[in-house]
């Protein structure tokens, strides 16, 4: 069960710092900004919630110093079980306008800040984008409050899904269906980018330019606005990785510096630049976390749930200081 | 030979002024000539600290109880309806402030963090020139800034605090709390734990590793070990965790069938989710259905934690459904105001202020030694929880305590916690001695 808390843990992870390698290995900027995105993300979800319960307020007389009310969304009013139904698939349909709104918040952000720090030192880039991500979640703050906003998956898949009867190891083994969904999207969307990258002449293209930017800029090849489409592309992944997340973790405006952190490690430890590095570090991670926390081996060692991340980052930096897949001249100037 | 004795003319005036000076002793407000930390002496106005977290995970909390200290100064100086000072009693509030003087506010940002709200409540008393300071919401902040408030000599009446150390090791002279605590609250939760759950019960602790989840847990597992129920694992869960997955996993095979989450705030709304979320609420162990129980609730909380809450017990210092005159002076004041009702933390910074302000009348001075003793011992009621005594030994507020429900068909948005059970007050007091801690001097 821990393996695959650590799977579906290691899945979020690596989407996050799948998107954050993209935009290093193409653009050369470090973007401590990703972690808003998953938090934009999960708040195109919140959202799309919100606007699907938009209510009629039916006021509770009995109250007479505030408004108190009782709400029935007009979606429910208009059109019954219907409605009930759309509301409660609020989160997989926020995916529809996820994608799109994460593109252009991608792009905008791109065009109106990133892009004018290209050329600029990395402590320079650090930051603008740290700033830039303060900034939005003070926004989510401001009009979202600080608590945590439950955003539920659908009720079909609000269960747990009895994991151990089907492999024969007795029906305590159970997993949240979310879960496991979110694990297969991150399986899926980690799947699909590398495809693109590999399969596709625009991921070829990318791909080389990453490689040597002045090569493919002499071959008369756009490679800056291509760079600037696989921007927005890395900001849908973490909006979709966010928006799949609200399930599992009620969205709050801090939730992008939570999982900031941890992500700029997993690209350390797999190796700056590194696609396939930034996800297998990802997962790996999660998976040691997961096992960290085990009560026998948290009982042996206080804490070790705590520290087991940044202890592997410290081992492997010693040992491998490119990461684990890291490649030669990346970061090392 | 003769000894002569002569006085000089500046032993005499010594002599004099002493017994000049000696009905001071026994006349209330005689202190005032004292001088003493941030003494308002001739100034037509004092200055109160509110040192609430405005940022960080406790915002919101901390929002709300800042609208409850800017209510009580307003009531303090004469202006609005006068909430709970139309309850409160005895009371010698008169509506001109406190002493006569106009009370005005400064406000800090605590975050949440004891070295942030150290710093704050420093600026506040030392800049700022605060005569009390008040504010809460986490008992690490505290009980660290009580600390200060003995060494600085400025009374700090605690918000939202709920750790047994706040008046128990950890208690000061001029720290003072009127929100309950874990002790109260496991002595409250027994009886109704016992009548709904039964007497034979295996439980699981996850608990948040800090000062107040440490209390909690104990005082909890001293309430169900006393049922007979048994303890099958406490496991620490660090502040702020996030994802509690892989501390709910072994819950499923360790044959609990009771999960006692020791959480508040963010950590209690994302530990709950994903407790049903692994179909904890769903399961049957040990031939019975597994329950989930959340010590300390608030309406804040409740509203995050959604549709997970309903049916789990807790309990509460108060909720704005409550039927006294005072609760509803108060729910009326705020929500006139607002325009929604009060949180417990706002009600329990209002009442606190008011405290504070009607102790000063009573000693006739801010001079906190005077004020400390007209607070220790004071009995009053009309201010919600029926009548309440502040213990003089440790400097705990006792009243009744709510034992509370999450509501399954609310009637508005407001509307999402059942009172199941108003628990007397004797029903929750105990031995003062029992945390040991020792107050502190009353001169600093």
């Amino acid at each position: 069960m821990q393996l695959l808390n650590g799977l579906d843990k290691g899945g979020a992870y690596a989407l996050i710092a799948l998107g954050l390698t993209l935009v290093f290995g193409t653009l050369g900027v470090v973007n401590f900004a990703h972690g808003a995105l998953f938090l934009l993300g999960a708040f195109c979800a919140v959202t799309f919630q919100k606007i699907l319960t938009i209510s009629k307020k039916i006021l509770d007389p009995s109250i007479t110093y505030f408004d108190a009310y009782i709400e029935q969304p007009y979606l429910e009013i208009w059109f019954g079980e219907t409605g009930l139904a759309i509301i409660d698939y609020a989160v997989p349909l926020s995916i529809i306008v996820t994608i799109p709104t994460m593109l252009l918040i991608g792009l905008a952000m791109e065009r109106g800040l990133i892009r004018h720090f290209y050329k600029r030192t990395h402590a320079e880039q650090i930051l603008v984008t740290f700033g830039l991500a303060i900034v939005l979640q003070e926004v989510i703050r401001h009009f979202f409050g600080a608590n945590p906003i439950p955003t539920p998956a659908p009720d079909i898949v609000s269960g747990s899904a009895a994991v151990g009867t089907w492999i024969g190891l007795g029906e305590n083994f159970v997993y949240p269906w979310w879960r496991l969904i979110y694990l297969a999207v991150s399986t899926a969307i980690i799947s699909s980018v590398f495809a693109f990258l590999h399969l596709t002449t625009f991921g070829m293209v990318v791909r080389a330019g990453m490689y040597d930017r002045q090569m493919v800029a002499f071959l008369g090849i756009n490679v800056q606005r291509k760079f600037t489409i696989i921007f927005g592309l890395a900001a849908v992944v973490a909006g979709v990785a966010g928006a799949m997340y609200a399930p599992i973790l009620p969205p709050d405006y801090h939730m992008g510096m939570d999982f900031l952190v941890i992500s700029f490690v997993i690209v350390v430890v797999g190796g700056m630049g590194s696609l396939r590095g930034a996800v297998a570090a990802g997962f790996l991670l999660g998976i040691l976390q997961s096992l960290a926390s085990m009560t026998a081996v948290s009982s042996l060692l206080p804490g070790i749930d705590q520290i087991i991340i940044y202890l592997v980052a410290v081992i492997i930096l010693l040992t491998r200081p490119r990461g684990l897949m890291g490649r030669k001249g990346v970061m090392e100037d | 030979m003769s000894e002569k004795h002569e006085i000089t003319r500046r032993q005499f005036t010594k002599a004099g002024l002493a017994v000049a000076a000696m009905p001071m002793f026994y006349t209330k407000g005689a202190w005032a000539a004292k001088d003493f930390a941030n003494n308002p002496g001739n100034s037509s106005k004092i200055t109160l600290g509110f040192n609430v977290p405005q940022t960080g995970a406790y915002a919101d909390e901390g929002a709300d109880e800042l609208r409850a200290f800017k209510l009580a100064v307003k009531h303090l100086n004469g202006e609005g309806d006068g909430g709970l000072m139309n309850t409160m009693k005895p009371m010698n509030l008169k509506g001109n402030g406190v002493l006569g003087k106009k009370v005005t506010y400064v406000t800090g940002d605590t975050q949440t963090k004891s070295d942030a709200a150290r710093a704050s409540a420093k600026r506040m008393i030392e800049k700022d020139g605060v005569i009390m300071f008040s504010g809460g919401s986490s008992s690490g902040v505290a009980i660290a800034v009580q600390g200060l408030a003995q060494e600085l000599g400025v009374l700090f009446m605690a918000g939202l605090t709920h750790s047994n150390d706040t008046t128990g090791k950890d208690k000061r002279r001029y720290g003072f709390r009127h929100f309950f605590n874990a002790k109260m609250s496991g002595s409250a939760l027994g009886p109704v734990l016992k009548e709904e759950m039964g007497t034979n019960r295996k439980a699981y602790h996850l608990t948040a590793d800090y000062t107040w989840g440490w209390t909690q847990e104990q005082s909890i597992q001293e309430t169900t070990e006393g049922l007979g129920w048994s303890t099958t694992a406490k496991v620490r869960t660090p502040v702020g965790a996030g994802d509690f997955s892989q501390f709910i996993t072994p819950i499923l095979n360790s044959g609990a069938d009771t999960l006692i989450l020791n959480h508040y705030g963010k950590d209690m709304i994302n530990s709950l989710t994903q407790a049903v979320q692994f179909g904890l609420r769903d399961k049957q162990v040990n031939g019975k259905n597994f329950e989930i129980i959340v010590p300390l609730y608030s309406r804040l909380m409740a509203q995050g934690a959604g549709k997970n809450l309903e049916g789990i017990l807790g309990t509460a210092n108060w909720d704005w459904q409550l039927q006294d005159e005072g609760s509803k002076a108060f729910v009326k004041s705020f929500g006139t105001e607002y325009g929604f009702p009060p949180s417990m933390a706002a009600q329990t910074c209002y009442v606190q202020t008011l405290l504070y302000a009607n102790a000063c009348e009573n000693a006739g001075t801010f001079y906190p030694p005077e004020v400390i003793r007209e607070l220790e011992g004071f009995k009053f009621d009309g201010m919600g929880n029926g009548a309440t005594e502040y213990r003089a030994e440790d400097h705990q507020c006792f009243k009744d305590v709510l034992v509370v429900r999450g509501k399954s068909n609310p009637s508005s948005q407001y509307d999402l916690l059942d009172i199941v059970k108003e628990v007397p007050r004797a029903d929750v007091e105990y031995d003062a001695s029992i945390f040991g801690g020792e107050l502190g001097p009353y001169e600093v």
